[in-house]
């Protein structure tokens, strides 16, 4: 295939971050720790599924001798009816044991590996759930969720038929390898020649073709990330006319793909013709010395015909042991990431004798809180603040100012550094986690929504709470009227990226999200992204049911909110530079004067 | 066949791969049959014939076949291969240019997540068709003719005795191929379902740690986990069902062979050598029939998974170069609206009725109106993004669709409503639509966003690279590179469609300073909810439903009595607060 010579700088105009082709050590303890979920089924599908794998394999073991040494050397050769019925019917009665083995085999083998994949992932997912905000922030949702779901499902085919197989391929193996020795010793060492060989393709091969699939894979990876990014910029690319830059980075990323992948395959198809080169070789010296042996007279044909079979039979374990080692090679390195997350400790953690408020007056107290997200910078310098119950209290400052910060530590997502934040007078530390946040609501920027109905959405609030609930709730904050205009009412179906709500329409359903929680705390982080003035109006009047009766902290970036709040704290730089009221702050014309007064001097220059 | 007929001109070039790759599959099959055969030859022959010379051929012959056979099935498969990736690379390259060029009203109801199926699944699926399925089914039926042939030499009677099975075989297979697929699209399904659950799950984690439902998430998650393995545990019990059964099948014809075929040796009617190679054989013929459901159903999923791409590759453009394209350097940016009417859908109502305006080189023109009115319709009409079904657009004279789309977009500098960055270094992120730009004209567009300084202060500075979606930077970070990305192509017109929405006052006000410096010399159109931000346009148009309902100055339209002095009342009252205070 010819391909255009393109502009270098092109080839490099993105970049995407992949992993590196390695294997990892092997890792005894992280074996034992992975099979360690296995134990709850010790004392029942784990030994059925072995007995019924030991069943199948012994038949197989069986049938060779019964044809050869017995059918073929006795029954025919002696020209004995009778006996040749007796083995047909044994046969028979073997073969039907192994179905009924078989079926119970495969039923239970997956069970047992998908019920030790539902205890895994669960129990991952309710770590992670559990885990604190530090732990999100620090990593992508892309990432996260291919550990929960990719890496745990690569563990599924280790635990389905990996390990069971493994046995099932030892004990044929080794069976094998004593029914010959018992039938022909010599014969046998002449035979078992090829072992070496095999175990040699079988493991160097192998592991050289594996890695090929590896790059493959990764180049793949990167083909993928490119595809996914092209479709979502397509807009952006299309304005600036990058068409055709784009299609030579593509193509590539695609050449790489396909020279990886023609090596891969290169070297995967050497594969099969060297293992059965090697059987071959195997087969020769049986016809020549078999042969031999025969013309001596200490072989039989029938011994000779029982060799044929199982050196037949020989490949498949010694195969199937390197598949399972690859598997075993792969399920290390995933269960290595999965245990990396289950070693995560939440930082945020509850004392033991954590006090339950069940009523929180929401009376809110800072103590020279000083806080640090990384140990490097210092988000909160000594913070000293009061909130008394049933305030508003709006929070002004520069992106970075520790706004946000405040928020955090008010409902625990974070502990502070030093310094003590109090609730009702008591140590926040010292409040259970469940009846803390049971009783403060946070209202974010960017509203999630589930996939779902409506009705769920909002009703993700409070789960318990009835159909009735739900739909005053939406009333009380305006958002009833644009949910009846909606094809299907509350049971129209909205998903995360759909296009159905618009942001502010998204903002006065986690309003009503929040209402329906009831919490004695609100905190409410402001959306700035562009709303229309009309919808505007509306959260402004959903708003004021909203702040009714609790404490609230607004990180305020609408004039109107802030000017109606009790106080005001000014931060920056993660101090409180001013505080009081939006009159008491106009007046003394200092920062918060000049933030305002910024609004609307915008163009005001030109 | 249709199908695979459209799809010709991609895998039509490498056809030469799979021929050969064929021609060896031939060659492979029939050696495998003659395995059986030497040990018959062997028993019967050489051990009850007494030939005991013939040994050293018998076992020289066999090892050099072997060989013979390792070459021709090394060259099948790597042939195989090649034909099957080769026509991916080039399948690929025609799907992505394709993505490049389809129209936005295709990405309108396009979702991501369907067509990176198709440029992965389902090329996928069709490689591995051509690569392995044809040719899988072409060596079943090779290896069951040749495999029967050698049976009916052997003894006519005994082969029917042992193959008088396979009807019943043919049946179950038939059974297990129909209920198994099914099975197979609800573990997927099912699969898909808890993958949405974890993934709405860990990006909402705010949402549910903020109202503490993490106990609620895992009960859902639970459910979600318990379906799926509920779904996979069925579908074993399918094969659990069926795949014993196959086997047992089998065996029962090596029942069948053993006591007939026992007979006929006892009685001298047959060697006992071809009775150990009709052992062999048989399997010859009952595995290619438990597999061949599985190819066939290769087959048809290959066909669909064609079929999906060719619905992407047989997508119309819509929008392209007319023959005789104006290859425009430079434009002035004089641009004017004449009756302009666009619809979306053939039968959705009008994004825009009659829109008439002029706007002069170097004039702004402000946008106002709520969600849907049409202002972001209007501005994707100038660079072609769509097309009016009525009316003209013209940009210097003459009509938009006079122009080839480079010169026309080259010339248009759009910031989007979200700002969208790649994954690559600020600098390429800035020069994107000019790849060979200066470094010293990509800092100067960045200064003028007002980018520089906080691009400074990131460790890497211009190198740094953003990850997918741009993460890392905050969404004001975000925008101001977006106008650096416009501003950096010295387009003649200007487009700002909400360019301000994910920033704080603060920076919004930084901001539009900058906005003030770059709009300068330059058509630009400034969409925006807050007055603020288009007060000072030389003409503000206020759309409603898709209409000019009012046009003007700030001065003329805040007294019109219409939707722009309440838009400004609403917005004034806020202001009237601080007022007083600055003046007094």
């Amino acid at each position: 295939m010819k391909r255009k010579k393109v502009n270098e700088n092109v080839l490099k105009r993105f970049h995407y971050s992949t992993d590196q082709v390695i294997d990892k050590p092997f890792n005894w303890h992280q074996m034992l720790r992975l099979f360690g979920y296995m134990k709850p089924y010790r004392k029942n599908l784990l030994p059925l599924s072995i007995a019924m794998v030991i069943i199948t394999t012994l038949v197989r073991l069986a049938i060779p001798i019964l044809i050869g040494v017995y059918t073929l050397d006795k029954a025919i050769k002696q020209k004995d009816m009778g006996l040749l019925t007796i083995l047909v019917i044994s046969i028979g009665l073997l073969y039907t044991a192994s179905y009924i083995a078989n079926i119970f085999r495969i039923k239970w083998m997956n069970e047992l590996g998908q019920s030790v994949i539902y205890d895994l992932r669960k129990h991952l997912f309710t770590h992670v759930q559990n885990l604190s905000h530090r732990f999100f922030d620090q990593r992508s949702a892309g990432s996260i969720l291919v550990r929960i779901m990719n890496d745990i499902n690569s563990l599924q085919e280790l635990f389905t038929n990996g390990a069971i197989n493994l046995l099932m391929d030892l004990v044929l193996l080794v069976g094998i390898i004593i029914i010959l020795f018992t039938l022909s010793p010599s014969l046998t060492l002449a035979v078992l020649v090829i072992l070496p060989i095999m175990f040699f393709i079988s493991t160097s091969l192998r592991k050289n073709i594996r890695r090929a699939w590896q790059l493959v894979r990764l180049k793949q990876a990167k083909l993928n990330s490119h595809l996914n990014e092209s479709i979502q910029g397509i807009r952006v690319t299309q304005s600036f006319t990058q068409e055709k830059e784009n299609m030579a980075f593509f193509d590539g990323v695609n050449w790489e793909t396909y020279e990886s992948w023609r090596i891969a395959s290169q070297k995967n198809a050497m594969f099969r013709p060297l293992v059965e080169l090697t059987n071959a070789l195997g087969t020769a010296v049986l016809i020549w010395f078999g042969a031999s042996l025969i013309q001596d007279g200490t072989l039989t044909i029938g011994i000779f015909v029982s060799f044929a079979f199982y050196l037949g039979m020989f490949w498949e374990p010694i195969s199937r042991l390197g598949q399972v080692y690859n598997q075993l090679l792969m399920g290390m390195a995933s269960s290595e990431r999965i245990f990396e997350f289950l070693d995560e400790k939440p930082l945020v953690a509850e004392k033991d004798d954590a006090i339950h408020l069940n009523e929180l007056t929401g009376h809110i107290q800072f103590e020279e809180v000083v806080f640090s997200y990384d140990d490097k910078r210092t988000a909160l310098k000594g913070i000293n603040l009061e909130m008394k119950s049933g305030e508003t209290v709006a929070l002004v400052g520069h992106t970075g100012s520790g706004k946000t910060t405040i928020a955090n530590l008010v409902s625990r997502f974070y502990d502070a550094t030093s310094g003590t934040v109090k609730i009702d007078g008591i140590d926040i530390k010292d409040i259970s986690l469940t009846s803390l946040r049971n009783q403060i609501s946070v209202v974010l920027q960017d509203t999630f929504i589930f996939s779902g109905t409506i009705m769920e959405n909002i009703r993700f609030g409070r789960p318990d709470a009835t159909d009735e609930e739900v739909m005053s709730a939406a009333e009380a904050v305006g958002a009833h009227s644009f949910i009846e205009n909606l094809p299907n009412g509350y049971l129209t179906e909205v998903e995360e990226r759909g296009n159905i709500l618009s942001v502010g329409e998204r903002q006065l359903l986690s309003f009503a999200r929040s209402l329906l929680a009831d919490p004695r705390i609100l905190i409410l982080d402001e959306a700035t992204a562009s709303i229309d003035t009309e919808t505007e109006l509306k959260i402004q009047q959903a708003l004021k049911t909203l702040l009714k009766g609790r404490t609230s902290i607004i990180i305020a970036h609408r004039l109107s909110t802030i000017r109606d709040s009790d106080k005001i704290f000014v931060l920056d730089h993660g101090q409180i530079i001013e505080k009081g009221n939006h009159h008491e702050l106009m007046e003394l014309q200092g920062e918060y004067y000049h933030l305002v007064k910024a609004q609307y001097q915008v163009f005001s220059a030109s | 066949m249709n199908t695979f007929k459209k799809l010709k001109p991609f895998y039509w070039p490498y056809v030469k791969y799979f021929f050969w790759s064929i021609g060896f599959l031939m060659l492979v099959t029939a050696i495998t049959v003659v395995y059986p055969m030497i040990l018959q030859v062997t028993i019967d022959d050489v051990v009850l014939g007494k030939k005991y010379s013939w040994v050293p051929y018998l076992a020289s012959g066999f090892i050099v076949l072997m060989a013979i056979k390792g070459v021709a099935t090394y060259i099948n498969q790597y042939y195989g291969d090649l034909f099957g990736i080769k026509t991916v690379y080039r399948l690929r390259n025609s799907l992505y240019e394709k993505l490049q060029f389809l129209p936005f009203r295709y990405y309108d109801n396009a979702k991501t997540g369907d067509l990176m199926s198709r440029l992965t699944a389902d090329v996928e699926g069709f490689r591995f068709f051509l690569s392995f399925g044809i040719a899988e089914l072409i060596r079943l039926v090779v290896l069951i003719g040749i495999s029967f042939a050698v049976m009916f030499y052997y003894s006519i009677s005994l082969t029917l005795v042992t193959l008088a099975t396979l009807p019943f075989l043919a049946i179950v297979v038939y059974k297990f191929e129909k209920a198994v697929h099914p099975a197979f699209r609800g573990i997927r399904k099912s699969f898909g379902k808890l993958n949405t659950k974890v993934q709405e799950n860990i990006s909402g984690i705010n949402t549910v740690k903020s109202l503490s439902r993490e106990e609620f998430e895992i009960g859902k998650f639970n459910d979600s986990n318990g379906d799926y393995k509920d779904k996979y545990l069925s579908t074993s019990s399918i094969w659990a069902k069926f795949f014993p059964l196959m086997e047992f099948i089998g065996n029962l014809s090596v029942v069948s062979l053993l006591s007939y075929g026992g007979y006929l040796v006892i009685h001298g009617q047959l060697q006992p050598g071809e009775l150990v190679a009709f052992y062999s054989l048989v399997w010859y013929i009952i595995w290619p029939i438990v597999n061949l459901g599985f190819v066939i159903n290769m087959f048809s999923q290959a066909k669909a998974s064609g079929e999906r791409l060719l619905e992407v590759l047989e997508e119309e453009k819509e929008i392209s170069d007319g023959e005789y394209s104006l290859q425009s350097e430079k434009l002035r940016g004089e641009v004017e609206f004449n009756n302009v009417t666009l619809r979306y859908d053939e039968d959705s109502k009008d994004a825009l009725y009659n829109i008439s305006f002029k706007a002069h080189q170097g004039k702004v023109i402000g946008l106002i109106g709520s969600t849907g009115s049409g202002k972001t319709s209007l501005t994707q009409l100038l660079t072609r993004f769509y097309e009016p079904v009525n009316g003209e657009v013209f940009i210097d004279g003459r009509n938009v669709d006079e122009y080839s789309l480079h010169s026309l977009r080259s010339n248009i500098g759009f910031v989007l409503q979200e700002s969208f960055l790649f994954s690559s270094t600020i600098k390429a992120n800035i020069s994107y639509g000019k790849p060979d730009a200066s470094m010293e004209e990509i800092i100067d567009a960045a200064k003028r966003a007002q980018a520089h300084d906080f691009i400074m202060e990131l460790p890497e500075g211009y190198e740094t690279i953003l990850g997918e979606r741009g993460m890392g930077l905050s969404g004001g970070q975000k925008q101001r590179i977006a106008i650096a990305r416009a501003i950096c192509v010295d387009p003649s017109i200007l487009i700002l469609d909400d360019a301000t929405s994910a920033v704080d006052m603060e920076t919004e006000f930084k901001i539009q300073k900058a906005l003030i410096e770059v709009m300068k010399g330059r058509t630009t159109f400034i969409i925006a909810h807050r007055i603020s931000s288009l007060k000072h346009a030389d003409e503000i148009l206020v759309l409603e439903n898709g209409r000019i309902v009012e046009r003007g100055v700030h001065a003329q339209l805040v007294k019109n009595q219409g939707l722009y002095q309440r838009i400004f009342e609403i917005q004034y009252k806020d202001q009237s607060v601080i007022v007083p205070t600055q003046t007094g």
